[in-house]
């Protein structure tokens, strides 16, 4: 890859963006109470974990891309 | 009366008030231009932007009937989350191809970028129409979250005196929106999203230490609600209602008139970009907000007699005013209900400037007034400005509210049937101009069918595919109907030669900065 297409950024950043999608939007694999953290049951705080992770691939798409 | 409370709550309101009118002056610019009272000349950088989409999209309404809704049904009410996640990354790909062509050509509204690149003005006026019928009772809905908050303060009164403060309230929103436009929504946002930041930080503190802490919160929430119904045999069940829920309503986030009001106010295509990774701050805000609906179940205020009466005129939605009220000093209560309040004027201050917009793009120009000045123009949407606020008050004020949040369900429902000409467009112009409109109007009609047959009461329908049942959100369904419909007679038309149209936008101005 030349200096300048590694500048600009490939395209192929924006597939990171799929994953988000496939980690809320599978319902089954989430709707449970174990495991707990501290008490939170797992339905809750793996969808808030997510907040996180989504928003820093969409961090990185934005600056790979940039 | 709660005099605290109310002293708190009239002396935020009397801040934002003075705020609203000195906007105008704020980044000067001649209001007397549509781009200058409509989108604030497109000046505002990463900050207030974020402020802005932030204070526009996570309504006071959402702040109130999310919890309610946790309270009330339980976990369905998170689907909230999963929404306001994948919200962003659609936006990063999408959105920035927006703010460019609509700089580029100077477009304010979606349906003026339909208008120039499918050169169809029946098709913009079918994406205006759809953008302000979706709109008009979203802005209802808003007021109902201040109504909440007033009612909770004690102001809750019968008649035309028991709508006074919400008449006034919404007087002084009309007056400092039509002198300042986008400016003042703006600028107030900012004050809004800091007491909604710290409302919410000390509500998930210090509510919790009263109850003895998360895990007893969640230990004391009954089983059923605490996670979603398993489905039954032969039904994905709830499963997939969640699931279309929240993709469902992560597509038609972005179509509102105004949030794309809000994209196109920002200075560069980079400050859209950089906000999708950065807006995530009120997912998770919104997420703990959903969880003081729990919190209302654990601190037993159903069943308090002082709070009854409240409950038995407001319903579930009156569970975050009882929690605050219940856990908070009267002034703490009193900043939480301003805040609530003060969120409930951004939105609608910034949905009626984007319906103001869109009409007089959209409807008034090219079939009232072909000829109008720049100032005419103007003038012209800050007019409508004020008779979509009048409308909305009265709906509110003459119609039961049932009939607000069931036109609100449907407003999804019909702005996402936009989405072909507007998202896809801003990739490709495949899809032919007429296959467009006979999709949208497919679409609506499947939408508000489905519906209907839920006799308006939800949007969650069940479709049966071969012995299977599939509920899901009756948005996404009629889009998929609406899909197939356009392409199927882009075809067509194609084959029959049906004139296409000229392309008035070019390759490049997509991706301009």
């Amino acid at each position: 890859m030349t200096s300048a297409s590694t500048r600009r950024g490939s395209k192929l950043w924006y597939l990171l963006l799929i994953i988000p999608y496939i980690g809320v939007l599978w319902v089954p694999f989430y709707n449970s109470l174990q495991p707990e953290f501290n008490g939170i049951p797992f339905f809750y705080w793996y969808q808030f974990l997510w907040v996180i992770i989504s928003a820093v691939l969409t961090w990185i798409v934005y600056r790979a891309t940039e | 009366m709660n005099w605290t409370a109310l002293t708190v709550f009239i002396l935020l309101f009397a801040v934002v008030t003075v705020l609203g009118f000195v906007a105008a002056r704020w980044r000067r610019g001649d209001l007397n231009q549509l781009h200058e009272w409509g989108l604030a000349g497109r000046r505002f950088g990463t900050v207030v932007t974020w402020f802005l989409l932030g204070g526009d999209l996570y309504t006071a309404y959402t702040f109130i009937a999310v919890p309610a809704l946790m309270f009330g049904a339980g976990a369905i009410g998170l689907f909230a989350l999963p929404y306001t996640i994948v919200v962003y990354p659609f936006v990063l790909m999408v959105f920035p191809r927006l703010w460019s062509v609509a700089h580029k050509r100077g477009y304010i509204t979606g349906a003026d970028f339909v208008h120039g690149r499918y050169d169809s003005p029946a098709l913009a006026l079918l994406i205006a129409l759809t953008g302000i019928l979706a709109t008009m009772p979203y802005i209802a809905l808003q007021l109902v979250g201040i109504q909440v908050v007033i009612g909770a303060m004690g102001f809750n009164g019968t008649g035309w005196v028991g709508d006074l403060p919400l008449i006034i309230a919404f007087a002084i929103l009309a007056a400092y929106t039509y002198t300042s436009g986008l400016r003042a929504p703006a600028i107030i946002a900012v004050v809004k999203d800091t007491l909604i930041y710290i409302t919410v930080i000390a509500a998930v503190i210090i509510i919790p230490e009263q109850l003895g802490g998360y895990g007893h919160i969640f230990a004391s929430i009954p089983a059923k609600k605490l996670l979603l119904a398993t489905p039954p045999a032969g039904s994905w069940g709830a499963y997939s209602a969640y699931g279309t829920l929240a993709f469902g309503s992560a597509l038609t986030l972005f179509l509102y008139p105004h949030s794309v009001t809000g994209v196109l106010s920002a200075s560069s295509r980079k400050v859209i970009r950089r906000n999708t990774a950065l807006l995530p701050a009120y997912t998770f805000l919104l997420g703990l907000i959903a969880l003081l609906g729990y919190m209302a179940i654990v601190s037993g205020v159903r069943d308090m007699p002082q709070y009854a009466p409240y409950f038995k005129q407001y319903g579930p939605n009156f569970a975050v005013p009882a929690l605050m009220l219940h856990s908070f000093p009267a002034w703490f209560a009193g900043f939480a209900f301003g805040a609530i309040a003060i969120g409930a004027l951004v939105p609608a201050a910034i949905m009626s400037i984007a319906a103001a917009n869109l009409f007089t793009r959209n409807i008034y120009r090219p079939y009232v007034q072909p000829n109008c000045t720049e100032k005419q123009e103007a003038s012209m949407a800050k007019l409508v400005s004020l008779v979509v606020k009048v409308g909305a008050l009265a709906f509110v004020i003459f119609l039961p509210l049932k009939y607000a949040i069931q036109l609100q369900l449907l407003g999804g429902v019909w702005i996402i049937q936009t989405l072909p000409a507007l998202v896809i467009g801003l990739f490709s112009r495949w899809l032919h101009r007429w296959a467009l409109v006979l999709g949208w109007a497919v679409g609506m009609a499947s939408g508000t069918w489905m519906v209907a047959k839920l006799h308006f009461a939800g949007t969650v329908y069940p479709l049966h595919i071969d012995g299977l049942v599939v509920p899901g959100y009756a948005a996404l369904y009629a889009l998929v109907i609406n899909l197939v419909v356009a392409a199927v007679f882009t075809v067509v038309f194609n084959a029959l030669g049906v004139a296409r149209g000229k392309d008035h936008t070019a390759g490049v101005d997509y991706e301009s900065e």
